[in-house]
């Protein structure tokens, strides 16, 4: 009988064996790809076990954290003034995930970026706790909260972007109505998800989660005629501000039998380029676009950014300036109608372009990167973008822009000892334009012949009387709060 | 000593039958170990989850101190040839898994479960039932091979516990698989444990008498013996229980269990590899064909063939899904080589029955791969013990009893380890010594209990020969 017992003996080996083996595949060669696999609590665990690193503005964090109780989670985000800083910042939660600034620099944010590798070794080794680097902004607090506070004031939907025009450092970025993003940073079932649901769009029809500075697109409306203007001069059809311009009021659309009207009684006919922006002439900029012809105009809007989506990282919706348009729809689009939409971010790339000498900076708002202990581990250098004007055509467009803010519909924007340049809009939408216009104001300020800021700021008021609306009434003097405060902070 | 191979009476020439040391006090220095490690092992939990030793560190020290002192003295006494390493290793996976399952009683995630219960004190006393049934297997079991005398009884009692899950009021449906009894205020009893026993002892008894008969009554054909229509009867009668098993109870690790141990004896006790052959074809045969209908095995296939699908599944809410097997996948892999260290893992992710038939995903997530290969070869050390002591053993009987212990353990070990590893479908039974559970802790004691005895049977030195006045006349001249 030994014979047997011996192979089976051999046989209950093998078994042990099979096992061992098994065992060093699970936790040998597949431990990684298990250990990292994305349903595995334990990822998301360990993301909450250490305290997040901070997003900074001018020096002070907008974020904390905050350990919590009764969860798997240690910490939790949480944002001071959440509402006014959410569009930079997005959300980072625990239960929804993070979104915009707080997830593309997810790896900096929680220590698990590769460049924190050796920071992180050597605090492993002097066995101080992990932490997240933090990341450092271009924005600016006060005009921040001008941007904010301003929307907020007004009361209806809108939002500012403001740029430096040197640089593409972004200064400010509000939208409104906003939401807390402290107020579902954790994963309660209760407290959290009761916010979360509350602030979908399908619950709550102000839509509050919506980035307007960056991911919403409006008819950009008479601010789009600087555009127009730019590609008026970059291709030559006229030469100067104060050229007569070949332009009948009203004006029959080339290929139709329709009149394309002015608001008002203006003087528009035959109009300078300066006095037809001053009085935002349609028939002027109309004639132009048709002029030019769609290709033309769109290479000039394609200079200012449009039809790009932006990385500032978060990304900026692409605007529309479409192709394969007849003259009538060129006409229309070159007025900021028809198809052609904007988001705020990119018609303050237009006002900074036209105060930055005709050089657009690829707008950004990451300053530095830095490990926790404030280390610079990456720094942003400005970027240009393109020169969608010659420097000798920006100074002809500024000079025009500026004529408009002196003594045109941008007259409230007008700021004591610097000289503000700006251009009014409001843009019709809805079927038959039934609905309320958006207001529109896009300007840049000069001081001692530099520009410190560009700003677009767009407010959609639904209460609003529909005649009350025009951007020179209800945006023109949040942009002027804005370009205030930045001016300010920098004496 | 005969020459003949092939004689009942044989005895291996591996064990000197005359002045073997006991081995005594190195059983008793490698308690002192099996002792020690759990008590560290108790003392790094409660650093690791509370920052404090353990309130109950001394008293557990003690308690384990004194069962494994206990089952030494009474070892000593009652059986002192037996085999010195099964106690230690005995008492080490028991104190290794009763700090495992303190470790997962202070879970806050399992402590939120509504069934919640703290269950290292339990698993506590149970071992103490262990140890003193084993102790009163030393003592009330003087010669294995007393246990011939019931090969009948030891058959009806067999069935009588396979049977009793399926007795309406007395079984509980846990999860699909019905190997539980419910005994009103005492809890629940896994009857197949004892069974698994009570079996073992049938088998070595039947196969002793009729193993020359399976054996040689035989014809060739290809290269196998293939045994005569009526020699298979026997095997049949117990394949077919075994599938029964497998229908009523829905248990594929029982049924592979008692299946895989008969076949083992069949070929111990003859000799023969077509028994193998017929062995594994049957059981693939009956796998196959009760996994075709029986939804509660579909669902452990279709766990164990594409995990993470089956956590998809549970998780959108599908019923009859369970996330577990991926769960335990993770706890492995997120242990990694060298594990997160006692305490500070998440393998209560796994939920229900993370301390018992899961628990060998704690120690991968907790003590590494490396730990995991030092339980696998501590329970190879055991089972190889075993079948040293089948091959030691001098009776036919006491060898089949042996090597059918030993083959039982070896193959529920496979079955538990390799269901939570991934390498099978998962069954519901229990980690020898490690698991919760009181049924699978006092079966798996008495078994070892039987184990030692058949071993000091075995070593004991042969008697001095009885003074024989035959011999005084016939002056028979001994070669010292």
């Amino acid at each position: 009988m030994n014979k047997p017992l011996r192979r089976i003996a051999i046989f209950c080996g093998l078994l042990v064996l099979a096992l061992l083996i098994r065992d060093n595949w699970i936790q040998y060669v597949q431990a990684d790809e298990l250990r990292t696999d994305k349903n595995n609590r334990r990822v998301i665990i360990e993301r909450y076990s250490t305290p997040r690193g901070n997003i900074i503005v001018d020096g002070k964090a907008i974020t904390g954290f905050k350990e919590t109780s009764g969860s798997d989670f240690k910490y939790k985000r949480t944002y001071t003034n959440g509402p006014m800083w959410a569009p930079v910042t997005g959300y980072a939660s625990q239960a929804f995930g993070a979104t915009q600034l707080e997830s593309i620099e997810d790896g900096i944010l929680t220590g698990n970026d590769d460049r924190l590798f050796f920071r992180n070794t050597l605090d492993m080794i002097t066995g101080k706790e992990n932490k997240g680097g933090n990341v450092v902004t271009t924005l600016n607090a006060a005009a921040q909260k001008a941007a904010y506070n301003g929307l907020k004031a007004q009361g209806g939907k809108g939002a500012v972007a403001a740029i430096e025009p040197s640089t593409g450092k972004i200064l400010a970025l509000a939208s409104f109505p906003s939401y807390d993003p402290s107020s579902f940073a954790g994963n309660s079932t209760t407290t959290d998800t009761k916010a979360w649901t509350g602030l979908q769009k399908k619950n709550n029809a102000a839509d509050p989660m919506l980035n307007r500075a960056l991911r919403e697109v409006y008819p950009p409306g008479s601010t789009f005629k600087v555009v127009t203007a730019a590609a008026a001069l970059q291709h030559g059809l006229y030469k100067d501000a104060d050229e007569k311009t070949d332009s009948p009021d009203p004006w029959v659309m080339t290929g139709t039998n329709t009149k394309l009207p002015n608001e008002g009684n203006i003087p528009c006919k035959n109009a300078t380029l300066r006095v037809a922006l001053q009085y935002s002439c349609n028939t002027v900029f109309g004639k132009v676009g048709a002029d030019l012809g769609n290709e033309k105009m769109l290479e000039t809007a394609k200079a200012f950014g449009f039809t790009e989506e932006q990385f500032t990282p978060v990304r900026a919706t692409a605007s529309v300036f479409s192709d394969d348009m007849n003259p009538s729809q060129t006409a229309l689009s070159s007025i900021g109608q028809f198809n052609t939409a904007a988001t705020p971010l990119q018609m303050a790339m237009v006002a900074s372009a036209v105060a930055n000498g005709g050089t657009l900076m690829k707008p950004y708002m990451v300053d530095e990167l830095q490990t926790h202990n404030l280390d610079a581990i990456e720094k942003t250098d400005p970027e240009e973008l393109g020169r969608p004007l010659s420097a000798a055509n920006a100074q002809i467009l500024q000079s025009m822009m500026e004529t408009v803010v002196e003594k045109g519909t941008g007259q409230k924007a007008q700021i004591p000892n610097a000289t503000v340049g700006g251009k009014t809009g409001t843009a019709q939408h809805g079927v038959d334009n039934s609905e309320n216009p958006y207001a529109w104001f896009i300007s840049y300020a000069k001081v001692d012949d530099s520009a410190p800021v560009a700003v677009a700021v767009v407010v959609e008021d639904e209460n609003a009387v529909r005649d009350d609306i025009s951007g020179g009434g209800l945006a023109a003097p949040i942009a002027k709060s804005v370009m205030e405060a930045v001016i300010n902070s920098k004496k | 000593m005969s020459s003949t191979t092939n004689s009942p009476t044989h005895h291996t020439s591996t064990i000197g039958a005359i002045g073997a040391p006991s081995r005594r006090n190195t059983e008793l220095g490698l308690l002192v170990f099996a002792v020690v490690i759990p008590v560290f092992a108790y003392a790094n939990v409660g650093l690791a989850i509370n920052d404090e030793v353990p309130a109950g560190l001394l008293a557990y020290g003690i308690g384990l101190g004194l069962l494994a002192g206990i089952g030494h003295l009474a070892v000593r006494k009652f059986a002192p040839y037996a085999d010195p390493l099964m106690l230690p290793l005995a008492t080490l996976l028991n104190g290794l898994g009763l700090v495992i399952i303190w470790r997962l009683d202070q879970s806050k995630r399992l402590q939120a479960s509504k069934t919640f219960v703290e269950a290292a004190p339990r698993q506590l006393l149970y071992s103490a039932m262990g140890v003193a049934l084993l102790v009163a297997v030393l003592i009330f079991l003087k010669d294995h091979r007393v246990l011939q005398r019931y090969t009948y009884i030891s058959m009806a009692g067999a069935l009588f516990l396979l049977l009793l899950p399926l007795v309406p009021g007395l079984g509980a449906n846990v999860y699909g698989a019905k190997i539980w009894i419910k005994i009103p205020g005492l809890g629940t009893l896994q009857p197949g444990e004892f069974a698994k026993i009570v079996l073992a002892v049938f088998f070595a008894g039947y196969l002793m008498v009729k193993r020359d008969a399976l054996a040689l009554a035989s014809r060739r054909f290809m290269g196998l013996y293939l045994p005569r229509g009526r020699d298979l009867g026997p095997i049949i009668v117990v394949w077919m229980i075994s599938i029964l098993i497998l229908v009523f109870e829905t248990d594929l690790g029982t049924s592979l269990l008692f299946f895989g141990m008969f076949v083992i004896m069949l070929y111990v006790a003859t000799e023969r590899t077509s028994w193998i052959v017929f062995g594994l074809l049957m059981s693939a045969v009956g796998a196959v064909g009760v996994a075709s209908f029986e939804p509660h095995i579909q669902t452990r296939v279709n766990a164990w063939l594409d995990p993470a699908n089956e956590f998809k599944l549970s998780r959108s809410g599908a019923l009859g899904h369970t996330e577990q097997a991926m769960q335990a996948l993770w706890a492995f892999g997120s242990g990694g080589t060298l594990g997160t260290g006692l305490g500070q893992g998440n393998s209560d992710l796994i939920g229900f029955a993370a301390n018992s038939d899961f628990i060998l995903a704690t120690f991968g997530e907790e003590l590494g791969l490396a730990g995991v290969m030092a339980i696998l070869l501590l329970y190879g050390l055991i089972v190889e013990r075993g079948v040293r002591t089948a091959l030691a053993a001098r009776d036919p009987f006491g060898k089949l009893l042996a090597v059918g212990l030993s083959g039982a353990f070896a193959l529920q070990v496979f079955v538990v380890a390799g269901g939570v590893m991934g390498l099978i479908p998962l069954t519901g039974m229990t980690l020898p010594f490690v698991a919760y559970g009181g049924s699978s802790v006092i079966a798996n004691w008495a078994l070892i209990g039987i184990l030692l005895r058949i071993s000091d049977t075995a070593r004991r030195p042969a008697p001095a020969p009885a003074p024989n006045p035959d011999a005084e006349m016939t002056q028979v001249v001994r070669p010292s």
